[in-house]
């Protein structure tokens, strides 16, 4: 269940995903990564405490250790500022607004996946890509997130199973384990 | 509430963690004050470490969990004068805003600089439009304060392996750690070239060095912060300073003011905001100015003091070449200390480039330090790629990451007096205190001298096996900046220098070659701001050194000394 997103917006935003980030012969697209669940999550990052922004550390356990990646780290207050504005937008707020007013992630979201269209989902994947391709700033927005989303530690959201990192052959956090001077120097 | 102690610190970086270590161990008490959050070591004894940094290219890369949020410290940029108030505003050369500084940032490599990068202007001659000086300190003096800071930091090298090396009084402190793969081939085909690669000394342990592990090669280094403590700096020096009981560190603790006397010509200490805004004076017998080549004049400038007519000028990065490489197998260069070798051959030009040079109607060239790396990371690989099939496609193959060898000149960037920082006349930090801005066009000669060298560092690439090549500098070319627009143009360097440089005129020079300021003598400046030239080799270890011989100076110990040893003349 989606937390900011609706159920529809969810589903809009996985299938721009998968235009985004396509499936290609066995590797997941976007979608099967679960972009959406970490655009999601960032949308929703202030629903708990400490807030979705960074995950916590030194380990993730995948790679020996003690896994506290899932522990999140703690803002201040000036860094929730930051964060808060970024997501919610400055509304007007006039410590959010020193220079200039901002339009957050929320409202960038809500009014991209309407501009899309309500018939987004049952288009062709063509038509789709058309469709992204008239609203330019806000593709260009979902393709960042996207690339995070696929490619980030999963305590984020995406990067299901860790196939973003397999199918790229990228072995993600390698802390405590490491690489041995063989995996170093060796030709892979 | 008022604080008094022998030195206060403004800045936890190389800087000000060397100076700390020091005037503690002479028995001073010192206060650092520190505008960013504390994510490196526990401020409780034994200090261990806090296990906030980690491998996430998320957080650390593109959630700027280090700072500084360009957010809530904006910077400002313009080429120059005539481009307006500004043309761009957030990230500007930004490095990490947080307890130990630049050091977070640096993946480690930490070479000195040659005997004739002291004597620029003597030794080479003038270059039109740029105030290219001497140095009021030479190399041998400096020597054993470079031996001094290799083992406090505790750096990896081989002593014999760079033909263009100063002469050293001693070894490194540790041997090299691993070659990456794909340094090893670079290197080789380098060799072909006629140019000399060696094993990069870095500040990344080889063994177990000071109580902390060697490096297990995890790959996440440049702008990571290591979270096995295997790299030295900053957080050697700031253990070893806390262990005395005579340092106190407050993070989140933003200077506003340096504090002077009633005669103006005495600083009485420092006042800092802490995390709720509230105002506090810290009263000091000295004060230390090491917050960076950027935040340095910024604070001098909003507290007018050192010489107005040259705080803030002759800026100076490094002009960046970079030399791309896509190979037909993998290099897997996210595995290892991101960079393992380097050569210094355009820092000591051969006969091409000395005729490039006079066919481009300059007296000579000076590139820098070639760095042999790769890339390592998949969102940024990822971000760069265009969207639809070909993302996945290329995402698969990764020639932009995982076939991608590269190599980065740090080019030596002239002094002009063109080139500053100053306030932003409008744009505020969320403290509500003007941006620092930068106004900065890069000189002939560095545009000129990446147009001859980056060609050539192809041609290595290219018979290192790759087979595709290209390359592209940092700032952009001015012909490439016409041509498209760029969305952040300042230059992506992290290596600023020169703001308040140091010299023996004070007419000429803001603070004397003890880095104490010429009109308030007892404000020391700690950081890069004093370099009088860039030279082409990354600032972070002749920083320490000069922290170490300025503040040993100020607490009345006798200098260090070297012997230089005999044998074959360098």
């Amino acid at each position: 269940m989606p937390v900011w997103l609706t159920e529809h917006e969810h589903a809009v935003v996985a299938a721009a995903a998968d235009r985004l980030i396509p499936p290609y012969e066995e590797h997941p697209g976007g979608a099967a990564l679960g972009v959406a669940d970490y655009i999601d999550g960032l949308l929703s990052a202030f629903e708990v405490d400490p807030p979705r922004i960074w995950a916590g550390g030194p380990f993730s356990g995948r790679a020996g250790g003690e896994s506290s990646f899932d522990q999140f780290i703690e803002l201040s207050a000036l860094e929730e500022l930051a964060w808060r504005t970024r997501i919610e937008g400055s509304k007007g707020m006039v410590e959010r607004e020193r220079n200039g007013a901002i339009i957050g992630w929320q409202q960038q979201y809500r009014e991209g996946i309407a501009e899309l269209g309500r018939d987004f989902l049952d288009l062709a994947p063509e038509e789709q890509d058309a469709r992204l391709q008239q609203h330019r700033e806000f593709k260009r927005l979902l393709y960042v997130h996207a690339c995070e989303g696929a490619y980030a530690a999963p305590e984020y959201g995406g990067n299901r199973g860790l196939t973003g990192w397999t199918a790229i052959q990228f072995d993600g956090d390698v802390q405590p384990r490491g690489y041995t001077d063989e995996e170093v120097a060796g030709r892979a | 509430m008022v604080m008094e102690c022998d030195a206060v610190i403004v800045g936890t970086g190389p800087a000000g963690a060397t100076v700390a270590e020091v005037l503690t161990a002479a028995g001073w008490s010192v206060v650092m004050l520190e505008k960013g959050r504390n994510h490196l070591l526990s401020l409780e004894a034994p200090f261990g470490p806090l296990g906030h940094v980690s491998n996430d290219e998320l957080k650390m890369h593109h959630r700027h969990f280090l700072g500084p949020d360009p957010w809530l410290e904006p910077r400002t940029f313009r080429r120059e004068e005539s481009d307006g108030d500004r043309i761009y505003t957030g990230d500007v050369n930004n490095l990490p805003s947080t307890v130990g500084g630049g050091g977070m940032h640096a993946d480690g490599k930490l070479p000195r600089f040659r005997e004739n990068d002291f004597h620029a202007r003597s030794e080479r001659g003038p270059m039109d439009d740029a105030e290219l000086v001497d140095w009021p300190v030479d190399y041998d003096e400096l020597e054993p304060y470079y031996a001094e800071a290799e083992r406090v930091v505790g750096v990896a090298g081989d002593a014999n392996a760079n033909p263009f090396a100063a002469w050293r009084s001693g070894p490194y402190p540790m041997p090299p750690g691993a070659d990456m793969f794909c340094a090893v081939l670079t290197s080789e085909a380098a060799t072909k070239h006629g140019f000399h690669p060696y094993r990069a000394p870095s500040g990344v342990n080889s063994v177990e060095y000071d109580g902390r592990p060697a490096c297990n090669n995890c790959g996440f280094c440049a702008y990571f912060g290591c979270p096995i403590e295997a790299k030295g700096d900053p957080v050697a020096p700031l253990r070893h300073a806390l262990r005395t009981g005579l340092c106190d560190i407050r993070p989140e603790s933003y200077v506003t003011d340096v504090l002077l006397d009633g005669t103006g010509r005495k600083a009485r200490g420092v006042r800092y905001l802490d995390v709720n805004g509230d105002a506090h004076d810290v009263n000091a017998r000295h004060v230390i100015l090491g917050a960076g080549a950027f935040e340095t004049p910024r604070l001098l400038l909003r507290s007018q003091i050192g010489n107005p007519d040259i705080v803030g000028r002759f800026l100076m990065y490094h002009f960046q070449t970079f030399a791309l490489g896509i190979f037909p197998f993998r290099l897997h260069a996210h595995r290892g200390r991101a960079v393992t070798h380097l050569h210094d051959d355009p820092i000591v030009p051969d006969d091409l480039a000395l005729a490039a040079a006079r066919d481009a109607g300059l007296p000579w060239f000076r590139g820098g330090i070639v760095e042999h790396g790769g890339a390592s990371h998949p969102i940024s690989e990822a971000i760069h790629l265009p969207p639809g099939l070909e993302h996945t496609r290329l995402m698969l193959a990764s020639p932009m990451r995982d076939r991608m060898a590269a190599f980065t000149m740090q080019g030596e960037d002239m002094p002009q007096a063109t080139n500053r920082i100053d306030l932003d006349p409008h744009v505020v930090d969320a403290w509500g205190i003007p941006a620092g801005r930068v106004t900065y066009s890069s000189h002939r000669h560095e545009v000129e001298c990446s147009k001859h060298w980056a060609p050539r560092l192809e041609a290595v690439l290219r018979d290192a096996g790759a087979t595709h090549t290209f390359w592209a500098t940092s700032p952009p070319l001015p012909e490439h900046a016409a041509r498209r627009r760029i969305p952040n143009p300042s230059p992506i360097s992290r290596h600023v220098m020169g703001t308040a440089r140091m010299g023996s005129d004070p007419t000429t020079s803001v603070c004397d070659p003890w880095q104490r300021l010429h009109d308030v003598d007892n404000v020391v400046i700690a950081d890069s701001s004093v370099f009088p030239t860039s030279t082409g080799y990354g600032p972070t270890l002749t920083i320490v050194a000069l922290a170490i011989r300025a503040s040993r100076a100020l607490a009345g110990l006798d200098p260090l000394r070297s012997i230089r040893p005999s044998g074959p003349a360098a």
